[in-house]
């Protein structure tokens, strides 16, 4: 095996790091930041979630909040997502673009209403290692003379609560009726009497709440719900279980340089329903002329797992790339997510996978590659 | 966590152990390694009549999240391979020491076993970490 690496970088850490501490989970660096990987086993955790509830500390996660008239319309113009249609208390699923329709990052913009000034609110939440180009993009993108715009990523933190049994435990907190709160649904409520942002959202293919809350809030929440029976989960078992659910990791799946019609979420793109936006000429040009590329789902046999990196060949010839790549805890064989040329990108295709060195047949399969059978619709 | 290391046992670097008995090598890796990885999923190790040299890679480890490679702690001949712990990796983790052990081979020079740790020098090594 390798030598282990002393880690001596300064990284930063969450309110909550010290409850990960106690719990003796271990630590790993993440987007700048030591978080928990893993705490009683990361099959354990990912099993906890699929099954039961797990809750994951992500306060390390970017969150903005924004207050202003032509609010919705001016963010219109940096996502491909059409926004107008977005009522109070929904949210959408989106990327910021580039001029060359690269993600600049995957967000979630939540809307929370509009009151009888017509000054709109929104909450979006980001990802923690481009939280800062984020915000440098919007800052400069937007008119900032009628807008307030806040960065709440230091001052609020972030637990997501997830599995089957996530919503009744939130529920038993909460005076507000959960039950007719969809997915992507959200509100403003209470939790110990203190304000609390509450979202049925979240990153591991499972029903479940996003809370933000102050961090003495979050600490007593985490307390809470860690005595009622909830799996403490860290991010080893984040990533099995998003990418079982096939969504996309930025930095390794997304970046600058792909566009969402080449990432398969070609269903944020409303080219018909909306307005110009940053990237827009070249995603129709994408989409008359075709992508190059596509990030498909790979299965392969056996328990080699083709990893971040690896190459993806079709008859000897390299043709790609696999981003990420696991073995499915609940499927029980390797699932892998990877670039390869359009034509070769249909189900039921077959192509090799390189590892370490030796070739592995692998097969082309519909995304995801797990559907939950206990998602709120 | 309390993790263990037998006196009886040599140790390298990049936490494989050695048994030796005569001239012939059980190779395994450490608690520690076993500890570090996490939940073990897969090995890949050489098939017998294989010849494995000191330092360089001789197989692979893969956890759920990393794959990480075995390095040669001695240079030989491998005689036998743990086909129990190949089938069901998970169980490495019950007893690395014992059933958990992956190859043993017949040691070509015997003199490299001086270059590995002792079990307190080695536990020194993964405390100070």
């Amino acid at each position: 095996m390798a030598k282990s690496e002393n880690h001596t970088q300064s990284l930063l850490q969450t309110p909550l790091y010290h409850l990960g501490v106690e719990l003796k989970a271990r630590f790993t660096s993440f987007g700048g930041w030591e978080m928990p990987v893993q705490y009683s086993g990361i099959t354990q955790e990912h099993q906890a979630v699929r099954n039961a509830a797990g809750m994951f500390d992500i306060s390390h996660m970017g969150k903005f909040t924004f207050q202003g008239k032509n609010l919705i319309s001016q963010l219109e113009k940096l996502v491909p997502s059409d926004l107008s249609r977005l009522q109070s208390g929904q949210a959408q699923y989106t990327v910021l673009l580039n001029q060359q329709a690269g993600i600049i990052d995957d967000i979630i913009i939540y809307h929370q209403g509009v009151d009888n000034t017509g000054t709109e609110k929104v909450v979006m939440i980001v990802n923690a290692a481009t939280t800062d180009k984020d915000k440098n993009w919007l800052l400069k993108h937007l008119d900032l003379t009628n807008i307030e715009f806040q960065d709440l990523s230091r001052d609020k933190i972030l637990i997501a609560v997830q599995g089957p049994k996530a919503t009744g435990y939130i529920q038993s907190l909460v005076a507000d009726d959960l039950s007719v709160i969809k997915a992507f649904g959200h509100l403003e409520t209470t939790i110990f009497d203190q304000p609390a942002f509450l979202a049925r959202t979240g990153y591991t293919g499972e029903d479940g709440f996003e809370v933000m809350v102050a961090p003495e809030v979050g600490i007593k929440l985490w307390h809470y719900l860690y005595e009622s029976g909830v799996t403490p989960c860290g991010l080893g078992c984040r990533d099995t279980l998003r990418l079982e659910a096939a969504m996309a990791l930025y930095g390794q799946d997304i970046d600058d340089t792909t566009t969402p019609l080449e990432a398969g979420l070609s269903w944020l793109v409303h080219l018909d329903t909306k307005g110009d936006f940053i990237g827009r000429s070249i995603l129709e040009q994408q989409k008359t002329q075709g992508v190059k590329r596509k990030l498909v789902g790979l299965l392969t046999q056996g328990r080699n797992i083709p990893r971040h990196g690896y190459p993806v060949l079709s008859s000897g010839q390299t043709i790609g790339e696999v981003t990420s790549g696991t073995l499915s805890p609940t499927l029980g064989y390797p699932v892998a997510l990877a670039y390869v040329p359009k034509e070769l990108a249909t189900v039921k295709q077959e192509l090799e996978v390189e590892i370490r060195g030796k070739t592995y047949p692998t097969v082309v399969v519909k995304r995801p590659f797990y559907r939950s059978k206990n998602r709120t619709k | 966590m309390d993790l263990e290391y037998p006196q009886e046992l040599q140790y390298q670097d990049t936490h494989e152990y050695v048994r030796l008995d005569g001239e012939i090598a059980t190779i395994g890796i450490t608690a520690y390694a076993v500890d570090q990885l996490g939940d073990i999923v897969f090995l890949e190790v050489p098939d017998v009549d294989e010849v494995i040299t000191k330092g360089e890679g001789f197989g692979n480890i893969e956890s759920v999240k990393a794959v990480e490679e075995l390095k040669a702690p001695l240079s030989g001949t491998v005689i036998e391979r743990n086909s129990a712990i190949v089938d069901a990796p998970e169980q490495l983790a019950d007893d690395p020491y014992h059933d958990g052990w992956l190859i043993k081979i017949r040691v070509d020079n015997l003199d490299e076993i001086d270059e590995l740790m002792t079990a307190d020098e080695y536990s020194a090594l993964v405390e100070g970490e």
